[in-house]
């Protein structure tokens, strides 16, 4: 049974002791969308992608991927990328490759080797020996690798250069389906907004605008950048 | 191909005006098969579904069409295609007409200005 809303809040709250990181979030999202998930530091992104994950649990409210709550099963349909580089960096690429394999059935290890030849990257070498740009890479490659229902891109670019940027924007582009949907959380809008359907802005642990950035851009006559600044001016 | 995009509008129509002048300049001449929207896409570097919409918009206009089982095709109607070239030479005409008022000139005295137009002694041609 699949659900129309891929992934959907309700109340959603989160507090880490007295700090209220998500307040009272309801949003839903639809399949065959790449969403851009968009605030300023400590707005609330991560701590909304690690519920989504169910490696946070909700003070309050729920949240729902495909209409369940995260657990076992949800965790086959989501590919997550982290924002910090979290996987054994004593492995090789190769290693790692095999071990995401015995990890998830939905894993693509032709996808996988195809997108690390197209980096040049030496799947031989050991993670810890490559650069920040080159683990971000290998990290993005595994996550888009899967065939998931829903990825969760936690700021996957922020340590490569702008060709590289380019790449992974095709390479997700080119490897999302109909059925799946794309969420990317990032502070880097100008980069991503061409590939966007729609928006989130996020901020102070609540949602402040969702919208198709089409729109924005006929009714404002502005890009989801300018929006940005505009709306966080500092 | 050469895709530019501005930050204050629609990407589907820019979409739509970029494809126009692929087609009216011959890039894309007619009764050519074009690629997936899939290809575009990601030649273009824009999401998938704006593209489709996009292509969506000039089928709707009659400047593509598809065939259910061999892909999506640029019109033969060469009709429609000059009529489309001239849209676009309207609106350049209007733009230029509209800055050279501002300048201060009349339409014939810009028109003069064209007729004696000259870069470095050579014909444009």
């Amino acid at each position: 049974m699949m659900s129309e809303n891929i992934l959907e809040c309700r109340s959603l709250s989160k507090n880490y002791g007295n700090v209220q990181a998500l307040k009272n979030v309801s949003l839903s999202m639809t399949r065959g969308k790449i969403v851009g998930l968009l605030g300023p530091n400590g707005s609330g992104k991560t701590t909304l992608i690690k519920l989504a994950n169910g490696l946070l649990t909700p003070t309050s409210g729920e949240i729902l991927i495909d209409g369940a709550n995260p657990g076992v099963d949800t965790k086959k349909a989501v590919s997550y990328l982290t924002d910090c580089v979290c996987l054994p960096d004593w492995m090789t690429i190769d290693e790692l490759i095999s071990f995401f394999k015995s990890f998830y059935d939905n894993f693509n290890e032709l996808k996988a080797y195809e997108m690390i030849n197209n980096l040049n990257l030496d799947s031989g070498k050991k993670l810890k020996t490559l650069s920040k740009g080159n683990k971000e890479k290998v990290q993005l490659i595994l996550a888009m690798s899967r065939d998931a229902d829903l990825y969760l891109l936690d700021e996957p670019m922020g340590g490569v250069d702008p060709a590289t940027r380019d790449y992974i924007l095709n390479t997700i582009i080119s490897n999302y389906n109909q059925n799946s949907t794309v969420v990317i959380s990032t502070h880097l809008i100008s980069d991503i907004e061409k590939i966007l359907d729609e928006f989130i802005f996020i901020n102070n642990g609540e949602i402040v605008m969702q919208d198709i950035v089409d729109n924005v851009r006929n009714e404002k006559g502005m890009s989801i950048d300018s929006l940005f600044r505009e709306v966080f001016k500092c | 191909m050469d895709w530019k995009f501005s930050s204050d509008r629609a990407i589907y129509s820019q979409i739509v005006e970029q494809i126009k002048l692929f087609i009216v300049s011959g890039y894309f001449a007619k009764g050519d098969k074009i690629a997936s929207v899939r290809e575009l896409a990601a030649d273009a570097g824009v999401n998938p579904n704006t593209m489709q919409k996009a292509l969506t918009e000039l089928e709707r206009d009659g400047l593509l069409y598809s065939s259910r089982t061999s892909g999506r095709f640029i019109t033969d109607d060469s009709e429609l295609i000059a009529s489309t070239k001239k849209e676009f030479a309207d609106e350049k005409i209007a733009d230029f007409l509209l800055s050279m008022k501002k300048l201060g000139y009349t339409r014939q005295e810009s028109i003069q200005l064209i007729e004696n137009y000259d870069i470095g002694g050579k014909d444009d041609e």
